[in-house]
């Protein structure tokens, strides 16, 4: 059972990374690095069944950074829209230089 | 006979010197500490006037101290602190100086007061040393300086900064005393800038005059060129010695030392170069004339009479030393004769008054350095006695001519150059005593029997004489060059003194029609401290007649019990070069290089030196001067070289002062402008220009960011994995 | 016991002032930061009668651990050396704070707060001795006098800040690696003085390692030719600034010198290279230090040359490696930091009168300020070193002391008094004397109270220093000595060293 839930977390990641890449839409790329932290918990999961219960505790800990992630960066992006009234990435460049 | 006490036995005899006395100096720190105490209440007085001058040039008014019926406190109190303080110290000089003659002590008296520097081995304290030596000289800063004073208060009266010149002036005597009363080298060495500072100060006394300024700041840096020398001497003794007091010094000298060794014939040659910047001895002559710009009674105490002849003092008080380095004695000589040939030569054809008389200084400090060179040391501070009473004189009187001219000036038509004496002539009818005892002084410099500066000068040229012909003297031909040329010298100091005196008070009245109807002579305040230092410029030469002369002059002075009284009263400071200087050359020669005595060279170089006088009363009085301002200066090649000064200052600006001044903008300019600053720089534009370039990675695109972050993961992981 | 809680006191009590000036009004700020400063300078001068100098060792010493697990000490004490840095450190804070009255206008609570904190860092550098302790502060000292330089400065001060706060840095990092190689090597896992000088290095080891502090202390000094920094910061800082600046932080170098350099590093102090190359860039900042300054025509630069000279007379005086030598080196560090300090303050009285440094914008203000000038003289004498100023003193025994062991390089060296009148004097005549020919320096306002007061003090030092230097000679003599038999015990057992080397 540890082997295809591991094929599953690396297709998730893999999947939630090329997304973070090539996507535009601000609030995608926010989703596609939320199915990261997902993959990453299911490896968590799966892997505490041989190593201990560790791994489901760290997936709590994710879980909980994610959901203040996820209020902070909404809050970003929804402040992004405010001023350029757009959430495409490509259409700012506040962090060159 | 067994019950009588010993001193009378002794006591007749004069074979035998009588034992050390006891002898307790009465308060001998006072004298020092007097002027101290004038500097202070003057200074305070100088601080208090300032402010109202200050405060009045704020308000943009004038303000002359001088304007009511009485001038304030502050211009009143100095006339009586700053002589005040002189004449006690004076006075506490001349009770210590007979109380020393009558217990005739033999070892000197150390006073100490506080350990100065002490640390580790070396130990300096601030003490004074009373002996026979430092005690003429105390005698002489004193009693010259409390003439000067009394003089000063006629000169500078109406000046507005009279407080702050007699402050000066009474710092100036505090750290002269130091320098003659210190008890080793390190004291001697806070006198001896002491005084160059005052001297900077006093040269400068009318500092808003940029070319008054500029002569104090010359004196100071050159005599600091000096002072570098003192101070390696002094380095090198106290390696030698572990102290720099006079007494273990020069009692230890002549174990410690090889005659005519490295390191001796070092300390006295380093020692030398403080005593030439200090006494304006060539090459370090060339402050002295600039001096000239400080008031005049300022150059006849500082620049004639005390300081510049420190040097002098400082090699009689070295004389074990010097009498151990006959290289160093060789220098010194030949140093002190060519000052004195090259000094007297310009003299001869300057018009300001005052640089006839610089000059003149820095041609007898010559003799008295010639007379050190020749192991004459009592001969040096004899005429270093001599000298400070008939150039003081010289220096009061033109003083006083300077004082009548700046009156004169003040009413006459258009610019009046007060100093030029092409301006001058037919003095005499309007002051008659300055004219008097200027030619006293004028006799006594020219060494025409018997005023003072014969029996000096013709002792320095004897020496000379006589120490060529010493039995093993090394450098016998080279000292009989010396006396030729000191012949010589002796000779132009007498056509240029009366030339000088020709020009200023013979002859037809230059000064213009106005101006000369305010020629008038000096107040008493003045005219007094002239008369008393003529009446020394006579009498003072006899304190030391040699007994040669004595017997062959009219039989007179064999009557008097003055004879060669400075001579035995210096040989306990004396007696141990003396002995050395016998040991090492044998006795000096009792004839000339070319043949005569004492007796008849004396009578030569009188009789040599009053016909240059009368040569050049003649040649100077059918010469018709014209005023400084239609005169074109002299003419011809050699006239010009020597009017212009041998042009030493020109020399020394091409050689020494532009190279270092541009030397400094290069270190600036180049090397830390260009070349340190130009590094640094690199160093934060090359930070600075990287930081830019990578920087240029930054697009600000997250989507690369993220990019480049998988693309570097998947490196490292197939980098783990694979290698 | 005032003995226990002094040192500890000098430290906090000025960082307490800190916090008492941010929660005071602006206006009261100066008042604030004076009272506190002068406060500390009066408890620190008990130390002058509480320090005895028994062998030389550190006394008044009380240590508490800090960072245990890597062996830091929160440890302090005073000795011949330090007591007279600390003196000079208290004494100057007060007197640059009071200084500042007129010159600070802007931002004046952050102003004294940093203020405040550069004299704790400053006095705690002075006191401590843990190395760790030691780095924190001197690293401390750093943070306050780039914000004084940086933000009361003048037009270029950000440039100035930068360099100052780069040069050091610099230095202090190579240092720090240092410290902790001498930590790791000395096997005692402790930052305790007595480690660092028992420490046991090789002479290969000890040559880096002095290296290393070597520049950072030399560009603190600054030894030439890694002194380009000062003369902007100093023309930059404000007076205030320039005065702690040169007073009391120069010092820190020279003193890092005597502490740290000599006692941990003997075997390299002594070898004749690094001998001959530190006296070299001592004698060349004399004399080059002095050109460069008499050409300048802003003051403050020229004062700011001034400097290097002085500090080139105590790099010959502690590398000639004899006891004359040492003590006028310490003797011309406070001799410096009172007449350089004055000189400071005296310039920054006349640009706030007249708002111009340059040289030539001056002249016949003897006469418009007689009492301004009477002060503005006797500094410039001290600063050339005239017989019976404090300059002199220290000027005649590192001379001395260099002669004794290295008379070419103390003849040289002696030329750096004719360099002196040659850069003081001219700069005297511009600004005193000459004609008064510019309308606007005929209002020139003399000395006020408040200047007396700051300029006072500072004179009488002087002469005090250059009259009856005794008590301070024979107390630093003791601890000076024991600097000087560490590095020649060394020299005792050099062989061994030398000899483990291969």
């Amino acid at each position: 059972m540890l082997i295809p839930a591991l094929y599953l977390s690396v297709a998730l990641f893999v999947i939630g990374t090329l997304g973070v890449i090539v996507r535009r839409n601000a609030i995608i790329i926010f989703l596609c690095i939320e199915l990261q932290l997902n993959a990453v918990n299911l490896a968590f999961v799966a892997l505490s069944r041989y190593t201990g219960i560790e791994g489901q505790l760290y997936v709590f800990f994710v879980m909980t950074v994610a959901a203040a992630e996820a209020a902070v960066g909404l809050a970003i992006i929804i402040s992004i829209f405010r001023h350029y009234e757009t959430v495409d990435v490509d259409k700012f460049n506040l962090l060159k230089w | 006979m067994i019950t009588a006490r010993p001193e009378s036995v002794l006591a007749g005899s004069g074979a035998v010197s009588p034992p050390a006395a006891e002898w307790e100096p009465i308060l001998p720190g006072l004298i020092v500490l007097l002027p101290l105490l004038g500097f202070v209440l003057n200074g305070i007085l100088a601080l208090r006037s300032a402010r109202y001058s200050s405060a009045a040039l704020r308000e943009g008014r004038d303000w002359d101290p001088f304007a009511g019926p009485r001038p304030p406190a502050t211009h009143r109190l100095p006339t009586w602190i700053g002589p005040g303080v002189m004449a006690l110290a004076f006075a506490l000089a001349l009770v210590n100086f007979l109380g020393m003659m009558a217990a005739d002590p033999h070892d000197p008296v150390v006073r100490s007061y506080w350990g100065w520097i002490v640390t580790g081995d070396l130990r300096i304290d601030a003490a004074i040393q009373l002996d026979r030596l430092s005690m003429i000289m105390t005698l002489v800063v004193t009693g010259v300086g409390f003439l000067i004073h009394v003089f000063s208060v006629g000169y500078m009266g109406r000046d507005p900064g009279y407080p702050r010149y007699f402050a000066y002036l009474n710092l100036f005597v505090f750290f002269m005393l130091v320098l003659v009363l210190g008890s080793g080298f390190g004291t001697m060495f806070v006198g001896w800038e002491g005084v160059g500072l005052c001297s900077y100060l006093l040269i400068g006394y009318w500092f808003s005059d940029r070319e008054k300024s500029d002569a104090g700041k010359k004196a100071f840096i050159v005599n600091r060129i000096g002072d570098v020398g003192f101070l390696l001497a002094m380095f090198l003794l106290f390696q030698g010695f572990g102290t720099l007091d006079f007494v273990p010094i020069f009692a230890g000298a002549e174990d410690h030392f090889a005659a005519g060794g490295v390191t001796i014939t070092a300390i006295t040659l380093l020692l030398m170069l403080g005593a030439a910047g200090k006494s304006a001895q060539l090459p370090l002559h060339i402050w002295l004339p600039d001096a000239m710009a400080g008031p005049t009674p300022v150059s006849a105490l500082i620049h004639a009479a005390t300081m510049v002849t420190a040097g002098v003092y400082m090699v009689a008080r070295s004389s074990v030393l010097y009498a151990l380095a006959p290289t160093s004695q060789a220098v010194v000589a030949g140093i002190g004769v060519l000052t004195a040939l090259v000094a007297a030569t310009i003299a001869l054809q300057q018009y300001d008054i005052k640089k006839v008389l610089a000059y003149s200084t820095v041609s007898q400090l010559g003799f008295m350095f010639l007379a050190a060179g020749v192991g004459a040391f009592t001969a040096a501070i004899f005429h270093l006695v001599t000298h400070a009473f008939f150039k003081a004189l010289l220096f009061l009187g033109a003083g006083a001519v300077i004082h009548a001219m700046h009156d004169a000036a003040h009413h006459g038509d258009g610019h009046l150059d007060e100093q030029d004496m092409r301006n001058m002539g037919g003095l005499r009818r309007y002051m008659p005593v300055t004219c008097a005892v200027m030619w006293i002084a004028t006799l006594a410099i020219a060494g025409i029997w018997p005023f003072a500066g014969f029996f000096s000068k013709d002792e320095i040229i004897w020496y000379a004489a006589a120490w060529a012909g010493a039995e093993s003297n090394p450098f016998g031909r080279l000292y009989a060059v010396y006396w030729g040329l000191a012949l010589l010298t002796a000779l132009i100091t007498a056509f240029y003194m009366t030339r000088l005196m020709v020009m200023t008070f013979h002859g037809a009245n230059r000064t213009g029609k106005t101006a000369s109807s305010r020629l008038h002579e000096a107040p008493s305040v003045m005219t007094v401290p002239l008369v008393v230092l003529a009446v020394l410029s006579v009498f003072g030469g006899w304190i030391n007649v040699p007994d040669a002369l004595g017997e062959s002059f009219a039989g007179l002075w064999g009557a008097l019990p003055m004879s060669e009284w400075l001579h035995h009263w210096l040989e306990p400071v004396t007696h141990t070069a003396a002995g050395i200087q016998v040991a090492g050359m044998g006795e000096a020669a009792h004839a000339a290089p070319v043949g005569g005595g004492e007796a008849v060279w004396a009578l030569v170089s009188t009789l040599a030196a009053a016909v240059m006088v009368a040569a050049a009363v003649r040649f100077t009085s059918t010469r018709r001067y014209v005023r400084a301002a239609e005169d074109p200066g002299p003419q011809g090649g050699l006239r010009r070289f020597v009017y212009n000064k041998w042009y030493f200052d020109e020399v020394y600006d091409a050689v020494v002062v532009r190279p270092v001044v541009a030397g400094s903008r290069w270190c600036w300019k180049a090397v830390d402008t260009v070349v340190i600053d130009g590094f640094v720089n690199f160093t934060g534009n090359f930070a600075r220009l990287a930081g830019w370039a990578t920087s240029l990675f930054q697009t600000g695109q997250v989507n690369m960011y993220a990019f480049v972050l998988t693309l570097g993961v998947l490196v490292v992981l197939g980098a783990t994995v694979f290698l | 016991m005032y003995g226990d809680w002094i040192l500890h006191a000098l430290i906090w009590l000025p960082l307490a002032g800190t916090v008492h000036v941010l929660v005071s009004s602006a206006e009261r700020a100066k008042n604030v930061a004076f009272r506190w400063s002068a406060f500390v300078f009066v408890l620190s001068l008990g130390l002058w009668w509480a320090y005895e100098p028994g062998d030389g060792g550190f006394a008044l010493e009380s240590s508490a651990s800090w960072i245990e697990a890597w062996g830091v000490g929160y440890s302090l004490g005073i000795d011949g050396i330090s007591v007279f840095m600390v003196l000079l450190t208290t004494f100057t804070s007060a007197i640059a704070i009071l200084g500042s009255f007129e010159y600070v206008r802007t931002r004046r609570k952050a102003f004294y707060a940093l203020m405040l904190l550069l004299e704790m860092g400053v006095v705690g550098f002075f006191l401590a001795t843990d190395i760790f302790l030691f780095y924190v502060f001197f690293e401390l000292t750093l943070v306050p006098m780039y914000f004084i330089v940086g933000i009361w400065g003048g037009e270029r001060r950000i440039y100035a800040a930068v360099k100052f706060f780069l040069y050091t840095a610099v230095g202090s990092l190579l240092m720090l690696v240092a410290i902790l190689y001498v930590y790791f090597a000395s096997g005692t896992g402790s930052f305790g003085y007595d480690a660092f000088v028992n420490a046991g290095l090789s002479l290969r080891e000890q040559l880096w390692l002095f290296a290393a502090f070597a520049l950072a202390f030399g560009i603190k000094v600054p030894v030439f030719p890694l002194h380009t920094w000062l003369p902007d910061a100093h023309v930059e800082a404000p007076t205030p600034g320039s005065v702690i600046l040169a007073s009391v932080l120069l010092k820190m170098g020279t003193y890092g010198f005597l502490r740290f350099l000599l006692p941990f590093f003997p075997d390299a102090a002594r070898h004749p290279v690094v001998v001959a190359v530190m006296l070299a860039l001592g004698v060349i900042g004399i004399i080059y230090a002095a050109w460069v300054a008499a050409v300048q025509p802003d003051a403050k630069k020229l004062v700011a040359y001034t400097s290097v000279a002085h500090m080139g007379f105590v790099v010959i005086g502690v590398f000639a490696l004899t006891l004359n030598g040492l003590q006028g080196g310490m003797v011309v560090m406070i001799s410096h930091g009172i007449s350089t300090g004055a000189l400071f303050l005296l310039l920054g009285m006349m640009y706030e009168r007249r708002h111009t440094r340059l040289i030539g914008d001056f002249g016949g203000i003897g006469r418009a300020a007689p009492w301004f000038a009477t002060a503005f003289v006797i500094t410039a004498l001290a600063s050339i070193g005239l017989p019976g100023t404090s300059g002199f003193v220290g000027e005649f025994l590192a001379l001395l002391g260099t002669f004794e062991t290295h008379m070419v390089v103390a003849a040289i060296a002696a030329t750096g008094v004719i360099f002196a009148a040659y850069y003081m004097l001219p700069m005297v005549q511009r600004v005193l004397f000459n004609e008064l020919d510019r309308p606007e320096n005929r209002t020139f306002a003399d000395l006020s109270r408040r200047e007396m007061a700051i300029l006072g003090p500072l004179v009488a030092l002087m002469i005090w220093i250059g009259v009856h230097p005794t008590p301070f000679l024979e107390r630093m003599e003791p601890s000076v000595q024991a600097v000087l038999e560490r590095v020649e015990d060394a020299r005792a057992d050099a062989g061994h060293t030398l000899g483990g080397e291969d």
